[in-house]
This record gives C-alpha cells, structure tokens and sequence, in this order.
C-alpha cells in the first residue's frame, strides 16, 4: 500500500507552506496532493506557486497531484480550474463534476476525489471511461461497502481512502469563519489564517464537536485508521491518505510508514500518535457507525 | 419559456391540494430511501402514485418523481427498480443525483425526462453540461448556494432549463456535499434520504432548560421563553471562542419573493417549493401564495410589487418564524 499526503485544507503563510513540504519532501509519503481545495479566496499562494512545489517534490521522486477547488461557483473559479486541468504535467484530482468534464475532454488522467460521490460500481465505471485512474472514496463510506465496491471494480482502477485527519464533512457558500468575526465573506479579513487546524466548535455542555474552516465544516475529532491498516490492505485498498495538520505530520507518515511496513508495530504506531493529535480520535463510519463514534479495540486516546 | 411553480407532495392529499391551488408540477418520492425526504408516514406507495398521477394529469399538471439519493454497491437494484417503476408508472421526469443512475434511465428509457436534482452538487454550468452530454438530462435544480448574478452567469452557459429554490427550508450547506447528518447519527442525506433523523433526537427538561439532542450531541438549550425548533443539526447554538449563538446558520426559511421579477428575466425554468415533509394545509398556502405572486409577475413584471399579504402568510409559516433570501443575496454569506 502506498502513502499519500492530501491537500492542506486550512489557511497557512507563503513560508509556512513552503517549509511544510520542504519537511514532506523528506518524509516517507509517495504520493503528494497540491494545491487549494477550499477556498477562492485564499491566496498565499498562485497556481504558479504550486506548480513550483510540485516540481521540487516531483524532483524529490514524489507522485504530485494537483487537487481541485471543491466547491466551484464563479467564473474565476472556473478559469482557475481550466488552469489546473491544463497543466500538462501533473495529473489532477478532480473534487467537482464540472473538473470531471474539462478533464475527460483533456484527456487527462485523473483522481477522482472525496467531494465527487462515488457510491456505487456503475458511477466508477462511468468515471474510468472518461479516465478515472483513483477514487478516493467519500468519507462516510464503510469498510463493508468499500468491500462491495472493490468485488466489481473496474479493471486497473485504484482506491484510496482518507485514513488520518479531521473529516471534511461540508461545504457551504457561506464563510463559517468571517462570521465568527462578524466579517462579510466579501471583506473576511483572511481571518481563517488565525486558526493553523480550524476553529473548534463545542456544543452548550463542552463536547468538542466540529471545526470550522472558512466556507468548509470538519469533525473535531481526529479520523484515524492506524489500526485498520490489516484491514483496508485485506479490502484491497491501494493508498492510504493522511490530511495535512498544522503540527506533526511528518511524524504521523512516519508512524503510518511503520505500521504499513510492519503490522507487528501497528499498536505501537497508535500509542505514538495519541500525542501528535490535535484532538481525540474517532472512526465510526469505517465500521458502519456515526462518524463521531470511536470504537473501543482501536480507541488510540485511551490507549495511551 | 413560462416559469413552472414546482410544488411539494409528500402524500396524495398534498398532492391532490398542490394540484388544486396553482401548482404546474408537483414532485413526489417512494416510500423507501430512494428520495432525500425518506420519513415515516411519508410518500407514496404503488396505489398512491398512479392515483396521483392520473389526478395531476387529469388536470393538465405535471409529476415529477425524485430518486435523489446515491444507490450503495450492494443494494443498487432498489434504485434500478425504482427508475423501472418511475417509467411504468409514466411520471412526467424523474430527479436525479447520481451518475450512474442517469446512466441508466437515459440507456434504458430514452424518452423519460431527466431532470439533476439539487443533491446532484451542480454549482457551475460545465458540471450541468457534464450532465446534460452524457445522459441528456433536461433541467438542473441548483443548490442553495450561488447568489442570483451567478445563477445568470449558469443559465447563459447552458442549454439545461434552470429550476431555483424559492421557498422553504434552507440548507445551509452545498446539498449532497454535507455529511454532518452522519458524522452525529450515522444517517445522511445521501446515502439514507434523512438529515438529523427524528428517530435519534431526544428532548429533555434539565434544570438549565429545555434540551434538544440528536444521537447524544446537545444541539441546543432553550430558556423558558424561547421558542423551540425542529433540532436540524446546523440550526442549533453551539460555542466557538466561549461565544454561544447560532454558528453556522439560524432557524430560518428560504423566501425569494421579491427577486420574482429578477428569476424571470433571467430565463430561470421553474421555482420550487421545498417541504415534503409538510402538512398538505402548509402545501395549499404556499402553493396559493406563490401561484399569485407568479401570476402577477407575468401578468406586469414591471409593476411587480410583494404583496404585504403574501409576506405575511409566508412569515407564518416560515422556521423560527424567520425569513431570508439566503444565497441569492450576498450579503448573507
């Protein structure tokens, strides 16, 4: 099983971005997603920005993929997409039927991303005729259901499963973020950029339960399948994806490079990674469950 | 192209009233999870449908029937066979969101409308021409989220009719890119017809107040004065920052009224009227209110005015009593 890093989902500085993949670049990650999926507005760094970390991490003997906006409204997101899919050297992850098109009319080999919903083998067949070469699954997909998926899927296509990270588990046009601060998304001040792992929302008793991350809604809680590394290599899962954290994640791909290599040392690695987290970890919907469920053989807080 | 007043049937009496007070198309789902309002006691059975849809018909109006949820792996032949009902039954199109499934309807029955509904995430014209290329889908309901200047930037990039929300329940999210149902109950819209299902809520008197909590997660607290709401799971008062108030979104409804005229001129298809879910009397006002408002609109666009009566209608039976024009309006994001 291969190890990928996915697009960094929050708002972080020019440098800051930079001296991240200067990290990954020596990490044991294979394959690298570039680029910003959230929002338009985030500019720290240009399309040209992200074609010059692709190829410092493609001369680093990474796998580059440039990762689409998810949610593509105006004509300038379009005109940044046609950008991307145009590229002409980096494949791309498509995360919007409107990539989709422009790809499958480019002839571009592509990633078919968390945001697309593939639930079923005749939609993934559809996708690998029009150049479909990996589907990340959605997260609210289940152990059970990827299984039924991999029994017919179609000839060369690989999966990949988001395996570590707060869950991206919404989408709005409206910025979450500008208003907590009471800002129009319009004139938001790039406040998202105070908050390096989202802005955690508790209910009215304490309960950590989402983040909030400009127009994008994540869990609070960390999904993590460091334990269920057996398990997705028997479902015949190709990568394993880990979300980008503003501290620690070279480590965490450490401790995934360990556990893929030698699952003797799964346990290990999970003990590890109880303290790299930004908060407690969850994996229900791998079982069939509410996401926010942990189960208890694998619970990598309580077991430390 | 005349604007089309697509209206809620959650059952044959909706259904039947919806008919009666102005709508020109209803829409309507099976009582299975094959559609996103997939509640007990709700939608139409084989009976049902084909009474419906000869009452429609009988009187010159339209069924739409929604498959709007995504068919997993291994149960796929429940929404096959839905498409096969939906063509047997002879509904006027049939709403749908996935892929695959369009595949299908458009190979199988060539001649059945397809219209991509609002869960299909539609939110530019080269994802609706995606659609449109590959099974010939005739119409496109858009999410919740573009404001009206880039409505019109869609509708003029497409050959696909645009059908807008015009009033109901708001989701706040991109529909068909939101999990939060499931993260908390394990149910969502895509893959169950449900959001924040009522089986997993629970209401409970504490000493700090009335408490609202779905599948354990407290979703709001309410004083003894303060009007309780349906617990949709963006709809509740959480803290962020040791604020507590409304973060993501208000108990509110979705009310476009006064951009009648706007929706007109720009070429937009139809409006539709959320809220399956719904009384049939909620049904028989909004259907009455909107089919004046629209009436009025064609008959003097110029002189279109929202009349107070309407807004207060409307305000009754809005969410938390509440109304706005979301989206469409940009201030709102």
């Amino acid at each position: 099983m291969k190890l990928s890093l996915g697009p960094i989902l929050y708002y972080w500085d020019r440098d800051t971005v930079y001296d991240f993949y200067a990290a990954i670049a020596a990490s044991p990650v294979d394959i690298v997603y570039l680029g910003e999926s959230v929002c338009s507005r985030r500019h720290e760094l240009r399309t040209d920005d992200w074609l010059d970390l692709a190829g410092m991490l493609a001369s680093a003997g990474k796998e580059v993929v440039l990762s689409c906006q998810a949610l593509i409204e105006s004509e300038s997101d379009l005109k940044a997409l046609r950008r991307i899919a145009g590229n002409g050297l980096f494949a791309v992850e498509a995360n919007d039927m409107g990539a989709v098109r422009l790809l499958a009319e480019a002839k571009v080999p592509f990633v078919v991303g968390p945001h697309v919903n593939v639930y079923n083998t005749q939609t993934l067949q559809l996708l690998a005729g029009l150049g479909a070469m990996r589907w990340v699954m959605p997260v609210e997909m289940s152990r059970e259901e990827l299984v039924s998926m991999q029994a017919c899927r179609p000839q060369g296509m690989q999966s990949e499963v988001f395996a570590y990270g707060r869950l991206p588990l919404a989408f709005s046009a409206r910025c979450f973020t500008a208003r907590h601060h009471n800002l129009p998304k319009d004139d938001c001040r790039f406040s998202c950029m105070s908050d390096p792992d989202g802005l955690l929302l508790k209910t009215r008793e304490g309960q950590p339960f989402l983040v909030l991350n400009g127009i994008q809604t994540q869990s609070a809680a960390v999904y993590n399948l460091v334990g269920e590394i057996d398990a997705m290599r028997a479902s015949g899962v190709d990568v394993v994806r880990i979300s980008p954290q503003s501290a620690h994640t070279a480590e965490i791909v450490q401790q995934f490079r360990t556990a893929i290599d030698d699952p003797a040392a799964a346990r290990e690695a999970a003990l590890r990674m109880a303290e790299l987290m930004p908060d407690q970890s969850c994996d229900g919907y791998w079982h069939g469950r509410p996401g926010i469920e942990q189960s208890a053989a694998a619970n990598v807080r309580n077991a430390a | 192209m005349s604007l089309e007043l697509v209206c809620p049937a959650g059952n044959l009496p909706a259904l039947k009233i919806a008919v009666d007070n102005g709508a020109d198309c209803v829409y309507m789902g099976f009582k299975d999870n094959t559609n996103a309002r997939a509640f007990p006691g709700l939608n139409f059975d084989q009976a049902s449908a084909r009474e419906g849809i000869r009452y429609a018909h009988a009187k010159g109006k339209k069924v739409l029937l929604a498959l709007n949820t995504f068919p997993q792996a291994d149960k796929w032949q429940r929404w096959q066979a839905a498409v096969d009902n939906a063509a047997e039954l002879g509904v006027d199109a049939v709403i749908l969101a996935d892929p695959g499934l369009m595949q299908y309807a458009s190979r199988t029955y060539p001649k059945l409308r397809l219209h991509l509904s609002v869960q299909g995430s539609a939110t530019n014209y080269e994802a609706i021409n995606f659609y449109h290329e590959h099974f010939g889908i005739q119409r496109a309901v858009i999410p919740r989220v573009l404001s009206l200047a880039q409505v019109e930037q869609v509708v003029k990039n497409t050959p696909v009719e645009i059908e807008l929300f015009g009033f109901g329940g708001l989701c706040v999210m991109v529909e068909g890119r939101c999990s939060l149902s499931s993260y908390a109950t394990g149910e969502s819209p895509n893959t169950c017809g449900v959001c924040s299902p009522a089986k997993a809520v629970r209401w409970e008197q504490t000493a700090q107040g009335l408490e609202s909590r779905l599948n354990g997660v407290l979703l709001d607290r309410y004083g003894a004065n303060e009007k309780t709401g349906y617990p949709t799971l963006c709809k509740g008062r959480f803290e962020v920052n040791d604020e507590t108030y409304y973060a993501i979104e208000e108990p509110t409804s979705l009310n476009t009224l006064e951009m009648l005229p706007q929706m007109m001129e720009m070429g937009i298809a139809a409006i539709k009227i959320e809220g399956r879910q719904r009384s049939p009397a909620y049904v028989e006002q909004v259907t009455k209110v909107w089919r004046a408002a629209i009436d009025a609109a064609k008959r003097a666009p110029q002189a279109y005015n929202v009349n107070p009566a309407w807004m207060a209608q409307l305000g009754k039976l809005s969410e938390g009593q509440q109304q706005t024009l979301g989206a469409y309006h940009r201030p709102w994001k």
